[in-house]
């Protein structure tokens, strides 16, 4: 099980990410104004956070 | 994943990125204005707004609107009328001197419940147009939109290759690492990696419909040549019809209105024009619900007899090329999605200038190799022995 646990430690927040994107890119076409958006700001407000977070922090 | 992939990967990489870096930086650059264009236009007043009026008070006839845009530019034709998606009082007329397509063209903003010249918009002319050209043709028309979509294939390209290398790059490192503390080189490696890895999705989502936009003309004229001719084959050899002998467009609309019922109208395209054939004025019109918005039903119209032709089926690859456009621009979830657009767009910024970087300083990484090569404390992590840092020299 070593070589799965090394696969989710290399690609599991990658791939969480992505899936969000993807989540908040198509929520919000079938949306206007509605739970569609406010999702969409999450789902694609998130990545950019993480961004901030590891980029910004000082160790 | 041994190292001679590894090497093969890293250098699709380098030459895919490397060739399209500076055109991409510049669509980031230009395209981030180009998020908040209806913003900007509000505070540069260049925005044409209709003046407030009840809801339900009276429109006047398109036909007088026409009239009095024509009336702006006799020597001129009508190429399309359209109306602003939040903005029913308001007719936007775009006049040329033929209707084949052309850069010159005048507009002309027509309020439509009194029928008056509210504006005459400048679309060819400021910041904004220097931002939109650059940032759509480069200034060189087809040839140029065509060129930067195939900068965004390379982009693509480079996505690709660059998720692969993520791996053998990561080996030894947690998510989100940024070895701040070592050389400035592994510190802007590390945040190209965690940029890259983290806008991959949207990056290539935005990447990937630019590019198609760039086919949209070609996607447009295949959609005639597929679609219309053999509904046009009736009206073979005939020249495009007259304005004198053109039935009243308020009644082609309302026969359009009638023909695709609940949907809203989006633009007209007049005859002749690159949108609708010689013979019909054709009504597009968008769908009421929040996804059908996006779409268009086009609905012919025979300029002469006020008749309906065909309201044909919007084929696949135009569908793709509509729902394209907003997953490019970022414009359907409000203002809180443009700021995340724009904050997406300079990280893309980062990862751009940081991969340039890397590339400009690759000397260094020959030679830091062999000053690394004192023997690693132990738990020390040891990126310069890692397969990934060699093949980049």
């Amino acid at each position: 099980m070593k070589h799965r646990h090394a696969f989710r430690r290399m690609w599991g927040w990658p791939i969480v990410l992505g899936l969000l994107t993807a989540i908040g890119l198509v929520s919000a076409l079938f949306s206007d104004g509605g739970a569609g958006d406010v999702l969409a700001w999450f789902a694609l407000g998130l990545p950019v956070a993480v961004c901030a977070w590891y980029g910004w922090r000082r160790n | 994943m041994n190292s001679g992939k590894i090497k093969a990967w890293a250098w699709v990489h380098k030459w895919s990125s490397l060739v399209c870096t500076v055109f991409m930086l510049l669509l980031c650059i230009t395209g981030l204005p180009l998020i908040f264009h209806h913003e900007i236009g509000h505070l540069l007043g260049t925005e044409v707004e209709a003046p407030k009026m009840p809801a339900d008070t009276p429109r006047v006839s398109l036909d007088r609107v026409l009239e009095t845009a024509r009336a702006k530019h006799p020597d001129r034709v009508v190429q399309f009328v359209s109306q602003p998606e939040d903005d029913d009082g308001l007719w936007l007329v775009t006049l040329t001197p033929t209707p084949e397509p052309t850069e010159d063209f005048k507009s002309v903003a027509i309020d439509a419940r009194t029928g008056e010249v509210l504006a005459q918009p400048k679309f060819d002319e400021g910041f904004m147009y220097v931002m939109f050209k650059l940032h759509i043709d480069l200034f060189a028309g087809l040839a140029g939109k065509l060129f930067l979509g195939f900068m965004g294939l390379l982009l693509l390209v480079a996505i690709a290759s660059g998720v692969v290398l993520y791996a053998p790059f990561m080996r030894k490192l947690d998510f989100g690492t940024v070895r701040r503390e070592k050389r400035p080189r592994l510190k802007w490696l590390d945040l190209h990696n965690l940029l890259g890895i983290v806008t991959l999705v949207w990056l290539f989502v935005v990447g990937s419909t630019g590019m198609i936009n760039t086919w949209a003309d070609l996607i447009i004229k295949y959609w005639q040549y597929d679609q219309l001719s053999t509904l046009l084959a009736p009206y073979k050899n005939e020249p495009t019809v007259p304005v004198a002998e053109r039935a009243s467009v308020q009644r082609s609309m309302e026969v359009a209105h009638r023909q695709a019922p609940g949907m809203k109208l989006s633009f007209i395209a007049f005859p002749g024009t690159s949108f609708s054939s010689p013979h019909h004025t054709t009504f597009f019109m968008r769908g009421a619900e929040p996804f059908t918005s996006k779409l268009l039903q086009p609905v012919l119209v025979d300029a002469k007899t006020a008749q309906v032709t065909a309201a044909p089926k919007m084929p696949w690859y135009l569908t793709a090329l509509l729902v394209s456009q907003p997953l490019h621009f970022g414009d359907y979830a409000g203002m809180p999605m443009q700021i995340i657009w724009a904050l997406l767009d300079v990280a893309t910024i980062i990862v751009l200038g940081s991969g340039l970087y890397l590339w400009l300083k690759r000397g260094h990484a020959v030679r830091a190799p062999a000053a690394a090569c004192r023997t690693p404390q132990q738990g020390e992590p040891q990126p310069d022995s890692s397969p990934a840092m060699k093949v980049q020299a």
